[in-house]
């Protein structure tokens, strides 16, 4: 099966007065239809620059992106509002990502009017239809975002995304500014979605117990690149890359009877300016060696479950014994 | 100061805070009552607009005074009467017996001031030390808090965001207050951040003996760091028990409705149970019971009735009248 998304060895460096900022450094993945692809990793890490790259809101600065099958890394400006339509973006905060002058029935209709193709009567037809999907009552046509609730303006910018009937949604922590029982809500209703328009998302955020729920394959961060890439309970189970272990070990489970063994890191995440090539996690970590100080490479230590660790992939003993803090 | 045992070290009573926006008024908490140990922590759990960040600001009387009043109730904290002090002699308890950690340490702490200064402005004010003074034990709070008292110097921007919240919380720390009130602490912060300052509140509760409320959203917080929790639903506590009692034993449909909305991190579930509907609107709250209208189990006499807080077993009080068992969790 081809995928529906492969990127390349994708690049994103931003010039600042430090240095060059190596914000996304060489990430590569395939993602296929239907799948969702969790991305995570603590602030900085770069995972909102790689979902925006994808999307084209920034230029990329080397690697390529393929969307079914098409390279699509360079593209003119028709060709870009073509994607647009099959690629789209639900944003963190629907507080600032709506246009308070714009009423929701306003916003939703936005991207069909750009798209020029569609009669009044469709207009009004799909906009009652996506109100529908996304379960925003009728009498809420003419509100303007400040009269809503949070739950409710994610609603709205999921309807936004939908209009055109995309392929392929960026989901940028599109439930973290919400409480957790509104959280559910929009959660489930991502997965009723996925399920009935076989969308397929790449769902960027910093809550673990979130991406585990609604990811199949997992990719984690840290400081531009990948260090870790997974099918969802398998990352869980058996995280193997050191940084993976501390961030699933940092989370707090509401359950007090866990048994849990907690690994502190020492000081914290910096920013990829000018890196070395060496390992970015190394001056953290407890297993470093001289051997991090050069490039990694990323090694499939069982199917679909990538590492990038040296220490960890040829030490030739099994991960777990080098690495003896584990997560029950 | 002597004090008789059976007196608690914090009481807060009744409290009604009323807040009036235009024409409205909002009622933002609505008969508070709790008690809290010397040393003991509680964390007030809720969701936004439930009324926890009113609840404490209410203790230090730090609520706006053009739109919020202190309907009724009272905080008896270490024998004194809160509501009954001068403004003045409340300026003595803020920062010295009681201090608080705000959410924002990116606007908890003053830009044009080093970080140094800010931590010994608040110990020559309340400790009287000289400037000398007030330096040595800045730089020995910045190093209880992990930070190298090299950095004394420094400016809050040149801090991530996790060594600004330590900042706050040393000085919050710093004039060794007995009551510290604690808001969403580490919620702007990354997870192993956050793992490495729990790890240090804890660590500073257990050689300080602070007394501690903590205000939080995230039941795995609660897991980590209290000893009795306290669950507030519009401006109520609709569930009140020691850690067990919430974790094993809850029996708000409310708090019930929480743990199934967090997705777990060992289970199969491929569907999660949200609470159904929207918090009301403080300004407009249901009759009865205020969790009814989004309550799966709720009948007619929970619109019409209000629910008193009952005691289930001791130390757990439930605001519902519902017996558990019947119906399924």
């Amino acid at each position: 099966m081809t995928p529906i998304l492969e990127v390349q060895d994708l690049k994103k460096y931003f010039d600042t007065p430090r240095g060059m900022l190596h914000a996304v450094d060489g990430i590569s993945f395939q993602l296929e239809e239907g799948k969702t692809l969790g991305v995570v990793g603590e602030s900085g890490c770069g995972k909102s620059t790689l979902g925006r790259t994808i999307l084209h809101l920034i230029d990329s600065t080397d690697g390529k992106i393929f969307f079914q099958g098409k390279d699509v890394t360079h593209v003119n400006a028709a060709e870009l509002r073509k994607l647009r339509e099959d690629m789209q973006i639900i944003f963190q905060d629907p507080f600032s990502s709506l246009n308070p002058r714009m009423t929701v029935q306003e916003t939703i209709q936005d991207p069909l009017k750009v798209a020029k193709r569609f009669s009044k009567k469709e207009i009004e037809e799909r906009t009652d239809a996506m109100m529908e999907t996304v379960g925003l009552a009728e009498r809420l046509r003419h509100s303007y975002p400040h009269e809503l609730d949070g739950g409710r303006r994610q609603r709205v910018g999921i309807a936004r995304a939908l209009a055109l009937e995309p392929k392929f949604i960026v989901c940028d922590e599109p439930v973290s500014a919400l409480d957790v029982s509104i959280q559910a809500q929009i959660l489930n209703l991502l997965q009723d979605l996925q399920e009935s328009k076989h969308l397929t998302y790449m769902f960027i955020t910093h809550d673990l117990s979130v991406v585990r729920y609604i990811s199949d394959q997992i990719c984690v961060m840290y400081m531009g690149q990948m260090v870790e890439m997974s099918p969802s309970k398998e990352l869980f189970q058996n995280p193997v890359h050191p940084y993976t272990k501390a961030l699933l070990s940092a989370i707090l489970v509401p359950d007090i009877h866990a048994k849990r063994e907690r690994i502190i890191l020492k000081g914290e995440v910096s920013s990829p300016v000018e890196p070395k090539p060496g390992c970015r996690f190394a001056a953290r970590c407890a297993y470093a060696c001289e051997g991090c100080r050069k490039a990694q490479k990323p090694v499939e230590i069982s199917p679909g479950h990538w590492v990038v660790c040296d220490v960890v992939t040829q030490s030739g003993t099994k991960p777990d014994d080098r690495l003896d803090h584990t997560i029950s | 100061m002597e004090k008789k045992k059976t007196e608690p070290f914090l009481q807060v009573e009744d409290l009604v805070v009323r807040y009036t926006a235009g024409d409205e008024v909002i009622e933002a908490v609505n008969g508070v009552s709790f008690t809290l140990d010397r040393g003991e922590t509680i964390g007030l759990v809720g969701e936004t607009g439930a009324g926890k960040t009113t609840i404490v600001k209410s203790i230090l009387r730090i609520l706006p005074d053009v739109s919020a009043r202190v309907e009724s109730g009272r905080v008896v904290f270490d024998g004194q009467e809160l509501f009954g002090l001068s403004e003045k002699q409340m300026r003595k308890i803020r920062g010295k017996q009681i201090a608080m950690i705000f959410q924002d340490p990116m606007t908890a702490l003053n830009p044009v001031f080093t970080v140094g200064d800010q931590i010994s402005e608040a110990l020559r004010l309340h400790q009287k030390m000289s400037k000398k003074e007030a330096f040595t034990r800045a730089c020995e709070m910045l190093e209880m808090v992990g930070i190298p008292p090299e950095r004394y110097s420094e400016y809050p921007h040149q801090f991530s965001g996790g060594m600004k919240q330590r900042v706050v919380i040393a000085m919050a720390l710093s004039c060794n207050p007995s009551l510290l009130l604690a808001d969403e602490p580490t919620t702007a912060l990354d997870v192993t951040i956050q793992a490495q300052v729990l790890e240090m509140m804890n660590r500073l509760k257990r050689e300080l003996g602070t007394s501690l409320i903590m205000i939080t959203h995230d039941l795995g917080i609660v897991a980590e760091v209290c000893d009795r929790v306290a669950v507030v639903y519009a401006g109520e506590i609709v569930e009140m028990g020691t850690r067990e009692h919430i974790f094993d034993n809850g029996m708000h449909p409310y708090t019930e409705g929480v743990f199934d909305s967090i997705p777990s991190l060992t289970g199969d579930e491929t569907r999660l149970k949200p609470i159904r509907g929207l918090p009301p609107n403080p300004a407009d709250l249901p009759k009865g019971c205020k969790f009814a209208p989004r309550c799966p189990y709720a009948t007619e006499a929970c619109h019409a009735n209000r629910q008193e807080l009952r005691e289930v077993e001791e130390g757990h009080w439930v605001r519902c009248h519902r017996e558990r068992g019947g119906a399924g969790a």
